[in-house]
C-alpha cells in the first residue's frame, strides 16, 4: 500500500527532527541540527534493508518516490516566499558578500575533491595492507 | 461572482498553491523547451519565476514572506514551507545509495568545516572592508555570510543589535539565492554530475535551500546527496561561530 511508503518516510523524518532539536538543545542553539540529514540517512538505511529482506513492495515504494517527485514544485514554492525584496535592500555589502562567497565556495570543489580522493587512496592501502577489515569504519 | 472565485481560491489555499506552482513550471518547462532548446533546465527557470513572484509580492506588501503574504497565494506558504519541503527533501534520499555515502565520507567532513571557516572569513573581511571593527558585529556579518540562520542565531547569542542581525539575514539570503542561480552555470565547470563532487558542494556552500535548489536544476538524482551535507552545515556553523570564531575574532580586534 502507498501509505506503507508515506509511513516509513515520515517515521524517518519525525525520528530524524527529535534527534536534531534535542542536538541542538545538547549544543545550546534553538534550531534543528542536521535533522534532515539524520533523517535522510535513517530512510536511505531502512529502504536498503527492507530491499534486501524483498519487503518493500513496489506500491509502498511509489509512496516515497511520489514525494520525492513533488520536490521540485516545492522548491518553486518556497522560492516564492523569501524575502527577496528585503535582500536586495541589504545595500551592496550584502550583495558582495553573498556572491563572493558562492564562488569562492564553487572554484574551492574541485580542490577539495581532490583532496578527498587522496583520502580515499590511502584508506584503501591501509585496508589492504595493515588492519583487517572489521577495524576500518 | 468575481467574490465567489476569489473566496473559493482563498479556501482551499493549498489546492490553489498546487495549481499555482503547477501551471509555473508548465510556462518554465515549455519556455526551457522552446527557448533554450532544454539547455537552460525548466525548473532552474522555474526557481526564478519563484523568486520574481516573491520579490513582487514583497513590493506590493512590504510583507517578509514573498508572494504568500498576498492572501490570494497564502497556500504557497504552506506548500513551500518547512515541514511540506523538509518531508520532500528526505524522500529525495530514496533514490541515493549508501555505498556513496560511505565513499565520500571524510572528503564531506572536510568540505564541511571547511565550508564554514571560509564563508565566515570572507564575510569579516568584507564587513572590515566596509568599515565594521567592532568583534560583535563582525563575527555576526561572518555567520551571515554562513547561512542566514547562522547569523541572527549567532547575533542573537552575542547580543548584536538589531540592524546587523537583518544584514547578517541579508547576506545569508544574498548567498542561498546565489547557489540557486549560480549552480547550473557552474557544473560543469566543476564536473558536478557524481554523488560525491555533490556532496562535498552540499558541504561547502551549505544552504539547503540553495543547494537544493541548485541540484534541482542541474541534475535531480544528485538532491539528496548535496542536500544531506547541507544540513549538516547550519548546525556545524551555529555550533562554531558563537564559540570557536566569536573569540578568535575578539582575540584579532
Amino acid at each position: 500500500m502507498i501509505i506503507f511508503g508515506v509511513a516509513l518516510l515520515s517515521i524517518c523524518m519525525l525520528i530524524g527532527v527529535i534527534v536534531g532539536d534535542a542536538l541542538g538543545g545538547l549544543m545550546g542553539v534553538e534550531a534543528n541540527v542536521g535533522g534532515v540529514g539524520v533523517s535522510m540517512l535513517l530512510l536511505v538505511l531502512a529502504v536498503d534493508y527492507l530491499k534486501k529482506k524483498n519487503k518493500l513492495q513496489v506500491k509502498s515504494e511509489e509512496g516515497i518516490a511520489f514525494w520525492g517527485g513533488i520536490y521540485i514544485p516545492i522548491v518553486v514554492a518556497m522560492s516564492a516566499q523569501q524575502n527577496v525584496v528585503a535582500a536586495l535592500d541589504g545595500g551592496g555589502m550584502a550583495l558582495l558578500a553573498g556572491v563572493v562567497v558562492v564562488v569562492v565556495g564553487f572554484l574551492s570543489i574541485p580542490f577539495i575533491s581532490r583532496i578527498g580522493e587522496k583520502a580515499k587512496v590511502n584508506e584503501q592501502e591501509i585496508e589492504l595492507s595493515i588492519l583487517p577489515k572489521e577495524q576500518i569504519k | 461572482m468575481m467574490n465567489m472565485i476569489k473566496e473559493g481560491l482563498e479556501n482551499n489555499g493549498l489546492i490553489t498553491a498546487f495549481a499555482i506552482i503547477g501551471i509555473v513550471m508548465y510556462i518554465a518547462y515549455f519556455l526551457s523547451d522552446k527557448l533554450t532548446k532544454g539547455r537552460v533546465h525548466g525548473s532552474a527557470i522555474a526557481i526564478m519565476f519563484g523568486l520574481i513572484l516573491a520579490y513582487i509580492g514583497g513590493v506590493n506588501t512590504g510583507g517578509e514572506k514573498g508572494i504568500s503574504d498576498i492572501q490570494l497565494f497564502s497556500g504557497i506558504g504552506l506548500m513551500g514551507g518547512g515541514m511540506l519541503r523538509d518531508f520532500a527533501i528526505i524522500a529525495t534520499a530514496f533514490g541515493a545509495s549508501f555505498s556513496e555515502v560511505k565513499k565520500t565520507g571524510i572528503s564531506g567532513i572536510t568540505a564541511l568545516f571547511f565550508g564554514v571557516f571560509y564563508s565566515f572569513v570572507i564575510g569579516v573581511v568584507i564587513a572590515l572592508c566596509f568599515g565594521y571593527r567592532d568583534p560583535v558585529a563582525l563575527t555576526t556579518i561572518g555567520g551571515g555570510a554562513v547561512t542566514y540562520i547562522v547569523g541572527p542565531v549567532s547575533g542573537t547569542a552575542i547580543g548584536a543589535s538589531s540592524d546587523i542581525i537583518a544584514l547578517s539575514i541579508a547576506i545569508g539570503l544574498i548567498k542561498s539565492i546565489s547557489v540557486m542561480i549560480l549552480t547550473p552555470i557552474f557544473a560543469k565547470k566543476i564536473k558536478l554530475n557524481n554523488p560525491r563532487t555533490a556532496m562535498i558542494y552540499g558541504g561547502v556552500m551549505g544552504t539547503t535551500s540553495g543547494v537544493a535548489a541548485g541540484l534541482a536544476a542541474t541534475d535531480v538524482k544528485l538532491v539528496p546527496y548535496g542536500a544531506m551535507t547541507a544540513t549538516f552545515y547550519t548546525g556545524l556553523g551555529c555550533l562554531l561561530v558563537p564559540s570557536i570564531l566569536f573569540l578568535l575574532t575578539e582575540i584579532i580586534f
